[in-house]
């Protein structure tokens, strides 16, 4: 007989012990699943990488509606239940009354608010959901925010929001960071780079109140008088078990909902997983024991015998560029002794604690390559007595393998755990590969591995090489999108030799899924085909992105950006008069001195650009494509007209270099600049491509960078003419519109290809560089042109089509 | 129902959008490859951004800003809890209609 099951709450621990109960008794339950969160199950671990920008809301949805129609799920999301009877045997939801046989409570945790005085303006966020996850994204450069915690997840939050530009303090009550799972040297090295990335960190901080105005938050007061201002601030201090619903239903409740070995209540019909328990007085926060409860309870549900064990924990942060595990124990004690690896100028620290010859907890920073290996022996408790001379430097030292990755990971023993979320141990992994399971896709559907965090995916990689051998190919390049199978670089390849000169050919012959794209391949279709036959293709402004369609950059509020090209950073009285009155005239509330020597107007109105650039057209003013993927500046300094230093005209070089490559469209934005001396003041030495002028001549470097990355070029060629140095610019930029993916600045390009490669085409082959030289200048006979001239022509087009607030006024 | 001309579609440019103005704000009048044409609320629930600059592709628009992907049959965010309101409009002998009792009935409420 098909029984009732009603669940309250649709987390990951009831998610996984779904999976679970569908998997081996499709038809033994008649489910029905509550969920206060209008939503069903997500990976809400990955909720750090959708903040840091690395992964979307819909790549961590673990169900989707056709998941739980599939499988017969009847789901009452944004339904919270009001109180379950259980004399009735009852649940309550706020919609109606939905009876069950067995119950399972997995209603979780809630965020724990510090009872600060004014904590409930408006802006003071926990960090638990997807809505506290978009209201931090909403975040970027300009705004400030505090985070108040400086555990797991304060930090993972800091950092994704610092990924995004924003100004942000963390403020913590302890003497280091992530006091429970790092000892104080780890927590100091982790302090380090988190500065490094910006962040602030102030330890042992009490915060007293937290200030507001007009209802909205305004900074935090620190009880030593500091105060810290602020767009938004994050509590992030702990969570603690949420059990209003199970204690009004009068279950045994102590700091969480209590559960015996099976995840039974004090209700024999009641179970309870997840955040929500309290099992043998250990609350549960990782992943981890979530996903063993899940499967004990399934386990009971079905009539299994089973029982719930607590294990050693290990922890990973999910913070990019900063590398720390720690796992067990590792508090000091007159019985315990350490073994400390420390190199600080690489930031590397390790420390074992060990106890009767037994590895009993680890912490290690910035090089965690061997840690399930150090899990490994914490978990089995064997003597390390043997090996403890060279332990501390890894599997690759015992017994005197080499250090191969390979091998490391083909010694550990068949009970090594690789995926710590899921509890997944090697022998798991390798026999689901010896059954079949031939790539990481397969091994994570059969065994679940690396399905979680992800931060296993390498292991189980390598796992899949070592068992599989030749037969493993590391997983291709990721198509371009979902639309098609292939590459950017296949793509690229095949327009070229299939002589694809139209979208349609693209979508026809490469076999697209899609109509016309998307709004991720195409514009990078649209770039490959004008890169490639320029005569041939017209470029296509409604496959380009808003900023390339318009001619100016889009503000946050729908207003444009309009910025005038200034050869070489040259301007003069009457280009100045035309700015100023163009600034007048169209009530541009913001103007602004850029980087690349120009002058950017900000806040111009949509419907006002066709206008105001025709206004600048009059002065002599082009478009300075501010906007675009392609030339940006040149920047340049005064050189040898006014600089006592100066050793050649950088700014005459660099005003013909803007004149030869105004108006090329590239693979990503380009960026120039031309030195007079190796004092550098154009700063050339961090641009795609950068000129430093010597007394013999020009220095041309490539491939640097100062943004997300920071890179000092690389010297392509040394030349003695100014005519040398243009050429050599030009047909590398051509080597580099012709061969990189869409949206890889220069650097990124020739980090893959090689600068031997660049060098062989652009400064030895003189065939094949004059080849470039008139590539590009055919492009250019028609790109070379001023947009805004062309589009100032039709105004109409940036109207609206009608205004029908007469009509509906009426 | 009372449908308001306006004007010939190929005002509208293929796999674009052209606004108008309403009591109700903002609306955005897109067309498709396939000369197919929706209306939707030209801001998006997430920051506002103009939907009528997004790139259109099948019966989809990227917002602008962020990339939420709407369906211009029902206004829904794909893989969002959100959706934007979408309006009656069509295509007769080359002309755009659009429904405007439901706009002006829409502001008297």
């Amino acid at each position: 007989m098909t029984e009732k099951l009603v669940i309250i709450g649709a987390g990951m621990a009831s998610g996984r012990m779904i999976e679970h109960l569908v998997e081996a008794a499709p038809d033994a339950f008649d489910i029905t699943l509550f969920n206060a969160e209008p939503r069903g199950n997500y990976n809400r671990i990955m909720l750090s990488p959708v903040l840091a920008g690395d992964k979307t809301y819909r790549e961590i949805v673990t169900h989707d509606e056709d998941w739980y129609a599939q499988h017969g799920v009847t789901c009452r999301f944004g339904e919270p239940v009001v109180a379950i009877d259980r004399d009735m045997k009852v649940v309550e939801g706020a919609h109606g009354h939905v009876p069950y046989d067995k119950l399972v409570v997995a209603t979780g945790s809630i965020p724990f608010m510090i009872p600060l005085p004014g904590r409930d303006l408006e802006g003071v966020i926990a960090y638990r959901d997807l809505e506290d996850t978009q209201r931090m994204m909403s975040m970027g450069a300009g705004n400030r925010v505090v985070v108040i915690g400086g555990g797991l997840l304060g930090l993972e939050a800091a950092a994704g929001m610092a990924a995004r530009g924003v100004d942000v303090t963390v403020v913590h009550i302890m003497g280091h960071l992530m006091e429970r799972q790092l000892d104080e040297a780890a927590g100091y090295l982790l302090k380090k780079s988190l500065e490094a990335k910006g962040i602030t960190v102030k330890l042992q901080a009490n915060s007293k109140e937290i200030l507001g105005q007009d209802g909205h938050v305004r900074a935090l007061l620190l009880d030593d008088g500091t105060e810290l201002p602020c767009d938004l601030l994050v509590m992030a201090v702990g969570i603690r078990p949420n059990v209003a619903l199970a204690q009004e239903a009068g279950l045994a409740v102590g700091k969480g909902i209590h559960v015996d070995d099976q995840m039974i209540t004090s209700d024999a019909d009641v179970m309870a997983v997840g955040e929500c328990v309290e099992h043998q007085g250990a609350l549960f926060g990782l992943v981890a024991p979530l996903y063993d409860q899940a499967k004990v309870a399934a386990q009971t549900l079905l009539g299994q015998e089973t029982a719930f064990r607590q294990k050693t924990l290990s922890t990973k942060l999910k913070v990019t560029g900063c590398d720390l595990f720690s796992a067990g124990d590792f508090a000091d004690g007159e019985t315990r002794e350490d073994i400390v690896f420390r190199d600080p100028a690489r930031g590397v620290y390790k420390r074992l604690v060990i106890e009767d010859d037994r590895l009993i907890g680890a912490v290690m920073y910035g090089d965690t390559a061997d840690s399930n290996w150090f899990f490994g022996l914490i978990q089995s408790g064997e003597s390390i007595d043997e090996m403890r001379d060279t332990l501390i430097f890894g599997p690759a030292f015992q017994g005197g393998s080499s250090v191969d990755p390979l091998s490391a990971v083909a010694a550990l023993p068949p009970e090594a755990e690789i995926c710590g979320c899921n509890g997944i141990c090697k022998s798991t992994i390798t026999e689901a590969i010896e059954g079949g399971a031939g790539d990481l896709a397969a091994v994570r559907a059969t065994t679940k591995a690396s399905a979680s965090c992800g931060t296993c995916t390498g292991l189980v990689e390598q796992l899949l090489q070592v068992t599989l051998g030749d037969a493993f190919r590391v997983p291709a390049a990721q198509p371009i999108c979902g639309c098609c199978d292939l590459t950017h670089e296949d793509v690229r390849r095949l327009i070229k030799s299939q002589a694809l000169k139209s979208q349609e050919a693209v979508w026809q012959e490469l076999g697209w899924k899609t109509r016309n794209g998307c709004h991720v391949c195409r514009p990078a279709v649209n770039f490959y085909l004008l890169a490639d036959w320029p005569l041939e293709y017209q470029d296509d402004p409604q496959s380009r992105f808003v900023n390339e369609r318009k001619h100016a950059n889009i503000q946050k509020d729908g207003t444009f950006s309009v910025v005038p090209r200034m050869w070489g950073g040259i301007t003069n009285p009457t280009e100045l008069r035309a700015i100023a009155d163009a600034a007048d005239k169209y009530n541009v509330p913001t103007v602004k001195v850029t980087g690349g020597q120009r002058i950017d107007l900000l806040g111009v109105k949509g419907e006002d650009l066709p206008y105001i650039w025709a206004d600048l057209n009059k002065a002599g003013l082009v478009s300075g494509h501010a906007y675009s993927k392609g030339l940006r500046t040149v920047k340049t300094c005064v050189g040898t007209d006014h600089c006592r230093f100066g050793t050649q005209d950088s700014t005459g070089l660099g005003i013909k270099l803007e004149q030869v490559l105004w108006g090329s469209w590239t693979p990503h934005k380009v960026k120039l600049a031309v030195s007079g001396c190796p004092r550098n003041c154009a700063e050339a030495t961090c641009k795609d491509v950068g000129i430093i002028c010597v007394d013999s001549g020009y220095q041309v470097g490539v491939a640097g960078a100062a943004g997300m990355d920071v890179k000092q070029t690389e010297r392509l060629a040394d030349v003695p003419t100014e005519e040398e140095a243009i050429d050599l610019t030009v047909a590398f930029i051509q080597l580099y519109r012709e061969n990189a993916k869409y949206l890889d600045r220069p650097y990124k390009w020739v980090a893959k290809v090689g600068l031997d490669w660049v060098k062989a085409r652009v400064v030895d082959d003189l065939e094949e560089r004059a080849r470039l030289i008139a590539a590009f200048e055919l492009s250019q006979s028609i790109y070379r042109k001023d947009p805004w001239a062309e589009h100032a022509k039709e105004a109409d087009r940036y109207q609206t089509l009608a205004d029908l607030t007469l009509e509906a006024a009426e | 129902m009372s449908w308001i001309d306006l004007g010939p579609v190929t005002d509208i440019p293929v796999r674009g959008a052209r606004t108008l103005k309403t009591a109700l704000g903002c609306v955005a009048v897109f067309r498709t490859a396939e000369d197919e044409v929706f209306a939707l609320t030209d801001r998006c629930p997430h920051k506002g951004g103009p939907l009528s600059e997004g790139i259109v592709h099948g019966q989809s628009v990227t917002c602008p800003l962020h990339n939420w992907v709407f369906d211009l049959n029902t206004g829904v965010a794909k893989g969002e809890d959100a959706t934007v309101e979408t309006f009656a409009v069509r295509v007769e002998a080359g002309r755009v209609l659009i429904d405007a009792s439901r706009l002006a009935g829409r502001s008297a409420a």
